[in-house]
């Protein structure tokens, strides 16, 4: 019972089933289809979030673009759902019908050549991730080989998703514009409104979040989460260690992209559309704050500091219409600085310990020598040291 | 949740206004309960909408924060107007209206998330709403799903029609086709210079008046320029203008930008002494950030404008002012928003109910006299038969009506030759 407690308490493993538990269990009985749809919305922005620890947390990587890959992952699932809602007999008003309206208002008479392999679901889950990859491939080789870094790379990602959203906006009748793409219906002849398909879409969503954030941990635990950590705090002595920093960089960085990717899909699946105002500064300083809240050194952590910005976004905005922008804006102030390690870091630093003070002296109590592990709140309490890494909860020092 | 609970503030001048109407509500009460007797919940609610014996509720769905709030303002009040004055005049079915307001924060996907949760969770009767295309497009979806109604104010560029939507603003062809005939018959204009924001507002709309003027004006368009929303550098612009010598400026920039675009316009020379230019994107509302003095003499082409001579409308002006102060201005959107909860209202009474299939069988052909822009009907394709007119703009922000099309305009959304 009380090897399960102290399990409970300190085992990473342990925070992922509870949180397992929540959004697979708890939150689909209380919520209706309305709010669990919802729900849905944010736990697809949570990829964003788990990327952006490996990216931020462990990687010491600021990137305020994060939004570029979640548009372009959104946008390959939504163009190839856009291509089925508009079979030639639902556009037959259309000029031209058989092609997507937005080209149809724009004299647009032909589908453009690169829109024809979305017709093919295959290759549009194949682009949803390998699209993100390939641009942060390319972005990260040019920086991190350059060994641009910190500020400079933060307002370069800014800078990206800036050329994106006018990209987007300006190339309309290939992209929608400031609309976006609208109207989606079905995958594959799935009605994708229905709400059936909403709980499915909800629990795929959710799995594949349980997925990426094994596969984030499992990065974390290898040596190559080691180095991220190592590089983080002093790059130099890895890069005389004979590793090539920017290499792992790039991984790290594509890593993120690819996560984001998967996000914006399931967000175009479960909210029925895609705009540019999911692409620009705003949205991706907005999913850095969700990883900030939640605590960056922690991938469970991100996933619950999502729900919560985004809860508090939905309630305050609900509530309060006139205020709200307000009442957020206090919350993100008041959490970074009261708790500076985010959600993650009020756990580690101050309930953890306390739930195993608690432990130590219940155990203490009935028999009269105190049991050995009275070192257990000290080493939790210390900062951590590289072999630290592998523990997902655990707070780093912040030098990031 | 509902804003109705908004604290007023103590003393205001509505106040009394508001005791003196609940001081009357005692006599009316009975006319009131008869009425809602006569139709009884059960029967004109058969599909769970948030219809009880004494109450209905509608919701509101505009920006209320962000770079649209300021735009949209006017409709959210044009609105609740309406529906106050509904309520004192003794509710739809005998039924008193209660509005959820929702905040769509000028950011699409949230339209849509809020859009669903008053279908969804409220299950209100009609929404009010949205304002920009892109907010428009983004909440369509869910109304036919959800099967709900939304009165939507903008003018707009058409290209959509829906059972779910009644558009209370104009569709492309009734702002553009004859104002462009005016200033070819009036002011004489063969040349034509398009501008517009880039998207698909003023695209459409240039377009349309492309075909117009090179297909039957016989005249020549010799430029036509986009630049993205929220642009103020036009002084590239300017000197293609220069160069051009069009004989008109047909302008649809929209926004922020249009501060920018007059101020640079009038600092380069180009004012209405030696340019005509007519505008269909400035309104009373746009006026108040670009100043009446930086484009006075230009024209614009409306259905409404706060300076209409008519009965309805000085009411309109002076109801308006007394609820939200002596500065407020009334532009194009703000009537046309003001004209949704009264046509919802008319349809409901024709349809005995307050389900969504009937309001929407019978909305063609309702009509509503009591319009601030004079006599409106409802077409068979859910826009509304209205007027164009040409206002001048005057120094003071307001415009000066030169023309008035003598008959109603019908609405056309997919106009044909025009694609």
């Amino acid at each position: 019972m009380q090897k399960l407690r102290q399990w409970l308490i300190t085992s990473d493993l342990a925070s992922i089933a509870i949180l397992a538990i929540v959004i697979l269990v708890v939150m689909p009985l209380t919520a209706d289809i309305f709010r669990l749809n919802l729900i849905g919305k944010y736990l697809s922005y949570a990829f964003v979030a788990v990327g952006l620890v490996m990216l931020w947390g462990y990687g010491g990587i600021l990137s305020l673009g994060q939004g570029v890959f979640f548009g372009l992952g959104g946008y390959a699932m939504a163009m190839f759902l856009k291509l089925e809602a508009s079979d030639p007999e639902t556009t037959k008003i259309q000029s031209t019908p058989g092609i997507p309206d937005f080209m149809d208002w724009n004299q647009l008479t032909a589908l453009p050549t690169w829109w024809e392999p979305f017709h093919s679901l295959t290759f549009t889950i194949v682009a949803v991730m390998a699209v993100p990859a390939i641009l942060a491939f390319i972005i990260g080789f040019a920086m991190f080989k350059r060994r641009v870094g910190g500020v400079y790379f933060a307002i370069i990602t800014q800078a990206v998703a800036l050329i994106l959203t006018v990209l987007i906006i300006g190339q309309q009748g290939y992209t929608g514009g400031v609309n976006g793409m609208t109207d989606l219906k079905t995958m594959h002849g799935w009605d994708i409104r229905d709400d059936s398909s909403k709980y499915i879409l909800y629990y795929a969503n959710a799995i594949l979040l349980f997925a990426a954030i094994f596969v984030c941990r499992m990065v974390q635990r290898s040596k190559a989460g080691t180095l991220l950590l190592a590089m983080r705090d002093k790059e130099d002595r890895v890069r005389f260690s004979g590793y090539d920093v920017a290499n792992f960089r790039i991984f790290v960085f594509c890593l993120a992209a690819v996560l984001c990717g998967l996000g914006g899909a399931m967000f175009t699946l479960q909210v029925g559309f895609m705009s540019p105002s999911f692409v620009g500064i705003v949205p991706s300083i907005e999913m850095v704050i969700f990883a900030a809240v939640g605590g960056r050194m922690s991938l469970v952590g991100a996933v619950y500091g999502t729900l919560l910005v985004n809860f508090g976004k939905t309630y305050f905005s609900e509530s309060f219409p006139q205020l709200w922008l307000f009442l957020m804006a206090a919350l993100f102030i008041g959490v970074v600085m009261a708790f500076p390690n985010g959600l993650a870091g009020v756990w580690e630093t101050s309930v953890k310990p306390r739930l195993l003070r608690k432990r130590v002296a219940a155990a203490a109590q009935p028999k009269s020598p105190p049991p050995p592990p009275a070192t257990l709140p000290t080493t939790e309490a210390a900062p951590a040291s590289p072999s630290g890494a592998g523990t997902s909860g655990n707070v780093g020092p912040a030098t990031a | 949740m509902s804003s109705s609970k908004r604290p007023e503030p103590p003393f205001s001048p509505d106040r009394r206004k508001f005791a003196l109407g609940m001081a009357s509500l005692p006599a009316l009460a009975l006319p009131f309960g008869a009425m809602a007797q006569s139709f009884p919940t059960a029967k004109v609610n058969t599909t769970g909408l948030a219809v009880t014996d004494k109450e209905v509720i509608v919701g509101q769905l505009h920006s209320a924060t962000g770079t649209m709030a300021i735009s949209e303002t006017g409709s959210i009040q044009a609105e609740r107007l309406a529906i106050e004055q509904i309520n004192a005049a003794g509710g739809i079915l005998g039924r008193q209206i209660k509005v959820v307001q929702e905040d769509g924060a000028s950011d699409w996907p949230t339209f849509a998330e809020k859009a669903k949760k008053l279908l969804v969770n409220d299950k209100v009767a009609a929404v009010f709403g949205c304002w920009t295309s892109a907010s428009r497009k983004a909440v369509l979806p869910v109304f036919e799903k959800e099967n709900g109604m939304l009165y939507y104010p903008t003018f707009y560029e058409g290209l959509e029609q829906s059972k779910n939507v009644i558009y209370t603003g104009q569709e492309a062809t009734q702002q553009i086709i004859w104002g462009l005939d005016w200033v070819n018959k009036e002011k004489n204009a063969k040349s034509f210079f398009l501008i517009g924001s880039d998207y698909i507002w003023p695209r459409t709309s240039n377009k349309i008046a492309r075909k117009h003027i090179e297909g039957h004006l016989k005249g020549k368009v010799v430029g036509e320029e986009y630049y993205p929303l929220g642009h103020t550098n036009f002084n590239s612009l300017i000197n293609k203008i220069k160069l051009a010598k069009p004989d008109c400026i047909y302008a649809v920039v929209v926004g922020g930008s249009n501060v920018a675009f007059y101020k640079q316009m009038k600092a380069a020379g180009i004012t209405s002494a030696k340019q005509l230019l007519l505008t269909i994107s400035v309104t009373e509302d746009e006026l108040l950030g670009i100043g009446g003095e930086n484009c006075a003499g230009f024209y614009a082409c409306m259905k409404y404008f706060q300076s209409l001579d008519n009965p309805n409308n000085k009411k309109f002006v002076e109801a308006f002012k007394a609820k939200y102060g002596a500065k407020a201005v009334i532009g194009d959107v703000t009537q046309a928003a003001y004209l949704g909860p009264w046509l919802w209202k008319a349809t409901v009474e024709k349809a005995g109910s307050f389900d969504v299939d009937k309001v929407a069988a019978a909305s063609p052909g309702i009509e509503f006299k009591g319009a601030p822009e004079g006599y409106v009907k409802i077409h068979e394709n859910h826009h509304l038969w209205s007027k164009a007119r040409i206002g001048e703009i005057l120094a003071d922000g307001q415009f000066k009506l030169i023309a008035e099309s003598p008959n109603l305009i019908e609405p056309d959304p997919f106009p044909k030759g025009y694609q």
